[in-house]
């Protein structure tokens, strides 16, 4: 694993109008680690978001993709790099089947006509390749679905087309408990397969099981961005709710302290 | 990296049908569809089967070959109708200016050889791209403006019927003489042409559906028994066999006169019905439309651009609407300022739903027109032959509409309660 982050933005800064909602941000992904963004409402999190998703780009700021600066002005640069986000209400439409939602807005084409032999056999790969058993058939509507079968078929979709790096907006947060294990054991095999994945939770407890790296963002500064191993729950609590917390070491640079 | 299991095969979904599965067992899954809400063309088609029985009863002239000749002829207009609807019906949209667009366009046409002495395939042209410019007009409306397509086609509903009163002169008619105009509904396919038709129908479907069975075997994707196959092909084959034996009988009312053949419009109507079929069902343009119905939010998401998908369908339905004012004019041998009016919309929008496309969005088929209009089409000319007053039809028409509507709404909640 190397060292250097796949993805890394330097100094972001976002305003709309008088509201300045994201002041110097560094975030740094890294592949084939899960990074957990927290932040209580309000944050800045949807913000970063859209901001790496290219949806509203930042104001200034460096965007790095494999250390060499990029522009992501809108979502389909974002995608062209490899960027895919996996929205908290499920981007799925429930009258298309599995392979459908999954290959949407992508489909193969042989001649004018829909290649789904291929295409089911694609879905079918990256499905196997996640371990994703819970579902009965690739070719069920998804309408026919549970929560915590959706949310895996969207992993899943983001999954499909090599991409590198994937953002998950609070994905287990409609779901019951086996559903969540469920899908935080197809985070970890996500990132396992080489992907820099980034978490947005509000669940410390999804977080501490899953995460790689916290980055706790508090009024719109990265408040601490530091290994998981290092932290206790109650710190990144108090990092969410105060910016700072009493006994961690912080690196001056990630310092919140002036807020 | 060790768990991570890249065959597919042994990823083994709980009961994913990669293996062919008897036809016992496709039955079996078949009912438990329809039983769980998801009923497509079904009662559609067994309604059809009890009105043929009851009018075939009640009036001893009704299963005869001059009047199912008479039966397909009458529904092609609806039918070439609804199949533009039910793409608008597939948004979630609806289009109540349909019917009078094709009023419209028919009037084009029929101006445009009467009036203007050009050659039909001028006149044609001019009535589809009014037509078509009429429905970018209503989806620009639509789409970007963000109006209730309800509204939008309103408002056309009643300034069209102006449009075609302004071209026509009040109380007017405009006669449709031209000979291959006329010949759509009036003549008919030699019966050996007819024949090569239904025969080379049945042998491309027939491969398409092999080749496509073969394909999905040999890779291990999921698909359907072979007998079920087969099943189509011989059901397709045996109803197109029926149909053109039944119109390949001479008909004509009096001796020394030979009337035989299936009339142009039946070929058309197939055509198109193989078109659209093709088009919602095998092509990205067909699979954004359901996406654009399922959840509009979803496929922007996935990159689709809704709004050009949007536009795009209220221009081919209001281009179907334009053909469909051609059938009419054709059947009707002219074009009257009430063309396209009154109850045309209404029967349309009946035949779309009848056959089972939901009014919700997201789910419907091209066939469904062609089975919902066969359904209106049979109670207008069933009883139209009974000698019945013609309120009883628009009672009939109206509570056969109702109970389709009431069908979907139900069948829509029972899908999703048992989710599927």
């Amino acid at each position: 694993m190397s060292d250097s982050p796949l993805l890394a933005l330097r100094g972001i800064n976002k305003s709309f109008g008088v509201a300045h909602v994201l002041h110097d941000v560094d975030l740094s992904l890294y592949a084939g680690k899960v990074t957990a963004l927290v932040g209580d409402n309000g944050a800045g999190k949807s913000t970063l978001v859209k901001a790496l998703a290219g949806i509203y780009p930042a104001d200034t700021g460096e965007y790095l993709f494999d250390g060499k600066p990029v522009h992501v002005h809108g979502p389909k640069d974002a995608s062209a790099l490899g960027i895919e986000v996996v929205y908290q209400d499920l981007a799925l439409c429930e009258n298309l089947d599995i392979v459908e939602n999954m290959c949407l807005g992508r489909e193969i084409r042989k001649g004018p006509f829909l290649d789904e032999t291929t295409m089911e056999s694609k879905a079918r790969e990256v499905l196997a390749s996640l371990s994703v058993r819970t579902v009965k058939s690739v070719r069920q509507s998804v309408s026919s679905l549970s929560g915590g079968q959706r949310q895996t078929v969207a992993i899943a979709k983001s999954a499909l087309w090599n991409s590198k790096v994937v953002l998950l907006d609070e994905p287990t947060a409609a779901l019951g408990v086996a559903q969540t294990a469920q899908v935080l054991q197809l985070v970890r095999r996500l990132a396992d397969q080489g992907v820099a994945v980034m978490l947005i939770s509000h669940n410390l407890t999804d977080v501490f099981e899953v995460a790689d790296r916290i980055t706790a963002l508090y009024l719109g500064r990265v408040a601490a961005d530091v290994a998981t191993a290092d932290v206790t729950s109650r710190q990144v609590v108090e990092l969410i709710t105060t910016g700072q917390s009493t006994d961690l070491d912080l690196p001056p640079s990630s310092s919140a302290a002036t807020v | 990296m060790t768990d991570i299991i890249t065959d597919a095969e042994e990823a083994g979904f709980a009961s994913d049908r990669t293996q062919s599965n008897t036809l016992g067992e496709a039955a079996r899954a078949y009912v438990n569809r329809v039983r769980g809400g998801d009923m497509g063309s079904l009662p559609a088609i067994l309604g059809l089967v009890v009105l043929f029985i009851v009018f075939g009863l009640a009036n001893d002239r009704f299963l005869s070959a001059l009047n199912m000749a008479n039966l397909i002829t009458q529904a092609g207009a609806i039918i070439v109708l609804a199949m533009g609807l039910v793409m608008v019906l597939l948004l979630g949209d609806i289009d109540l200016s349909a019917g009078v667009t094709g009023g419209v366009a028919a009037c084009v046409m029929g101006l445009m050889i009467a009036r203007h002495d050009q050659p039909w395939p001028v006149a044609v042209l001019a009535a589809l791209v009014t037509g078509a410019v009429i429905g970018l007009v209503i989806g620009v409306l639509v789409a970007k403006l963000g109006i209730p397509s309800f509204v939008v086609t309103l408002a056309f509903f009643l300034g069209l019927q102006g449009v075609t009163l302004k071209l026509i002169g009040e109380g007017g008619s405009v006669r449709v003489d031209q000979e291959v105009i006329k010949g759509i509904t009036k003549n008919n396919v030699p019966v050996v042409w007819g024949w090569v038709f239904a025969a080379l129908i049945v042998v491309v479907f027939a491969l398409l559906a092999l080749r496509s069975h073969r394909a999905k075997v040999s890779k291990g994707l999921q698909h359907q028994p072979l007998a079920v196959v087969v099943a189509q092909i011989v059901v397709l084959a045996v109803i197109l066999a029926v149909v053109t034996a039944v119109l390949s009988v001479n008909r004509a009312p009096n001796p020394g006169f030979v009337i035989e053949g299936i009339p142009y419009v039946l070929p058309l109507v197939a055509a198109l019905l193989i078109f659209w079929t093709f088009v919602l069902g095998r092509t990205s343009y067909g699979r954004h439309v359901y996406a654009v119905g399922g959840n509009a939010e979803a496929a922007r998401r996935a990159g689709i651009n809704v709004d050009a998908i949007r536009i795009s369908v209220f221009m081919f339905a209001s281009s179907m609407a334009a053909l469909s004012g051609i059938i009419a004019a054709s059947n009707l041998g002219k074009v009257s300022t009430s063309s396209g009016g009154s109850n045309t919309l209404l029967y349309a929008v009946g035949a779309a739903v009848i056959g089972g496309t939901s009014l919700f969005g997201g789910k419907g088929k091209a066939r469904d027109a062609v089975i919902g209009g066969l359904v209106i089409a049979t109670i207008a000319n069933g009883l139209g032959l009974l000698d019945q007053a013609s309120y009883i039809n628009f009672i009939v028409t109206g509570g056969v509409l109702l109970l389709a509507a009431s069908v979907d709404a139900i069948s829509r909640r029972r899908r999703s309660a048992s989710g599927l």
